[in-house]
């Protein structure tokens, strides 16, 4: 156990099979990947292949069927206390203020409340949510939704930060600038954090290193390294959009069915021209 | 933030439908020119002349309505939460709830006269019925659609069975419980009316059908006008716990 850090991630022959009404559906298959401490990993893949499932396996929601899921070299049978998990759809409560769900996690675990809201009051500042403290949810545009959200995790001080297509709902623009937030605070903060998208731009802009999904039942097909992740410009560089191709190459050859061309650059939104 | 151009605009809607129903009330009465409908001025003279009778009367019907809006309600709200989370429980009792749900439960009153007496045990009873249906459908709806994002956070932070009810669950739930008991209250008095003016000496429905008996129609009216009162206040009761329960959504 000594050469785990405390917010290293290690899957080992995973498998996960879901008992339906009709049969059973394996979702993850032999799925072994380590996610090392401070390390930013993005999975990508087709829909329904089981991403979100792993990722709710390190979240500690779902138990693997077989295999082990270990954090810290400790396997996973409960939500963790470092963990901070941002759902599909952010999880917020829209009858609680942004300052009540950003502090929502420390509610539950029982911080005092003076402590929690200045925590809470201090994780929105970061997030440049600073005056909407007293607003509800559905008074926030979206992209402030999703930085609530992030707010919520950064409240509770989070080791290991994990996202499923958090920025699914948010239009190309304002995307690339949350991106930018997410980046900033992994360069700031060096949380271990896996990021699900389906957008290739977004895998390749915060994933130091990226994992192709094959379709279901899903397991790792390709690890492709992405070293230059944080350089200044990244974005417009042409390491980039190399890189972009790569893994546009890499999802091409583990699904089955051809992948949808594109601008190379393109972050995962429509783009009319 | 515009708080006082809001509340300004509400006072005046308010203002306004006072001047409109007491207008209407007043152009009816003089039209239909029947001791049986006071005009709204000598309304007035009529209340104050029969509040001292009125009084104890009103409060018995007060007393019965609220006691079996609570009854109702607390025995509705967790039974519609046991039947939401059990799939086998909702399965079987759904299609018994969807052929006892629109029977008027008023019909029931004579049987519950014959059980339980002329005093406020039937009346009680015959109201918790009316307004347990009620609840019960409107809750269980609302369970249905508490966001499931919101239970995984809660589950993902480590919280409890409780912390899912509490942060979740019950906020997602109570403004279908205020819902259907303002809308329920309008039934409940109508309930309420029945049972009094059918059995028993006692409560507003009496108090109105004897006046009624006796040919006194300024008694009777100021009787009207009392549970129309009741009415209006228990509205207008759930009518602001409901939006305090929903600021979030508007």
């Amino acid at each position: 156990m000594d050469e785990h850090s405390i917010n290293d991630i290690l899957f080992e022959d995973v498998n996960l099979t879901y008992d339906g009404d009709d049969g059973s559906l394996v979702a993850v298959h032999d799925l072994s990947f380590e996610v090392a401490a401070g390390e930013s990993v993005a999975f990508i893949g087709p829909s329904g292949c089981g991403k979100s499932t792993t990722l709710h396996m390190v979240a500690g929601l779902l138990k693997p069927s077989e295999g082990r899921v270990l954090v810290g070299g400790v396997p996973v049978d409960q939500p963790r206390r470092g963990t901070a998990f941002i759902p599909q759809d952010l999880g917020l409560f829209p009858w609680k203020t942004v300052l009540q769900n950003a502090a929502l996690g420390l509610t539950i675990r029982k911080v005092p409340e003076s402590e929690a809201r200045t925590r809470a009051t201090e994780a929105l500042e970061k997030v440049g949510l600073s005056g909407f403290e007293r607003a509800y949810p559905k008074e926030l545009s979206g992209g402030m939704r999703q930085r609530l959200a992030l707010a919520r995790a950064l409240a509770m001080d989070a080791d290991i930060l994990l996202m499923d297509e958090p920025l699914s709902a948010i239009d190309a623009l304002l995307r690339e600038s949350l991106q930018d937030t997410l980046l900033d605070l992994w360069l700031e903060r060096r949380h271990t954090q896996m990021l699900v998208t389906h957008s290739i731009g977004e895998a390749v802009y915060l994933g130091r290193r990226i994992l192709v999904f094959s379709e279901r039942p899903g397991t790792v097909v390709a690890v492709i390294d992405n070293p230059d992740v944080g350089m200044a410009g990244y974005r417009a560089s042409a390491e980039f959009s190399a890189k972009c191709q790569e893994v546009r190459i890499a999802l091409a050859n583990g699904s089955s069915v051809e992948t949808q061309g594109g601008d190379p650059t393109d972050s995962g939104a429509e783009v009319v021209r | 933030m515009n708080r006082p151009p809001s509340m300004i605009r509400r006072i005046i809607g308010y203002v306004f439908a006072v001047v409109f129903i007491i207008a209407g009330w007043w152009i009816t009465a003089l039209l239909v020119n029947s001791p049986a409908l006071p005009t709204p001025a000598a309304t007035v003279g009529v209340l104050a002349q029969n509040a001292p009778t009125l009084v104890p009367y009103f409060w018995t019907s007060a007393y019965r309505v609220i006691v079996s809006l609570v009854i109702g309600t607390a025995l509705a709200v967790p039974i519609a939460h046991v039947f939401a989370r059990s799939r086998t429980l909702d399965a079987l009792f759904a299609p018994v709830l969807y052929l006892l749900y629109p029977i008027p439960k008023v019909v029931l009153l004579p049987i519950l006269l014959v059980l339980l007496g002329l005093a406020d045990a039937p009346k009680i009873a015959l109201i918790s019925l009316t307004v347990f249906f009620q609840v019960l459908v409107a809750v269980r709806d609302s369970v249905k659609i508490v966001p499931e994002s919101a239970v995984l956070s809660i589950r993902s932070l480590g919280g409890s069975r409780w912390d899912e009810y509490r942060h979740v669950v019950i906020p997602a739930t109570m403004p279908a419980v205020f819902t259907s008991l303002r809308i329920g209250v309008g039934t409940a008095i109508a309930v309420l009316f029945i049972a009094e003016a059918m059995a028993g000496s006692t409560g507003l429905g009496y108090f109105i059908m004897q006046s009624w008996s006796m040919v006194n129609y300024p008694r009777m009216f100021a009787g009207i006008i009392a549970l129309a009162l009741l009415g209006v206040v228990l509205y207008a009761i759930f009518d602001i716990i409901e939006r305090r329960l929903t600021r979030w959504r508007s």
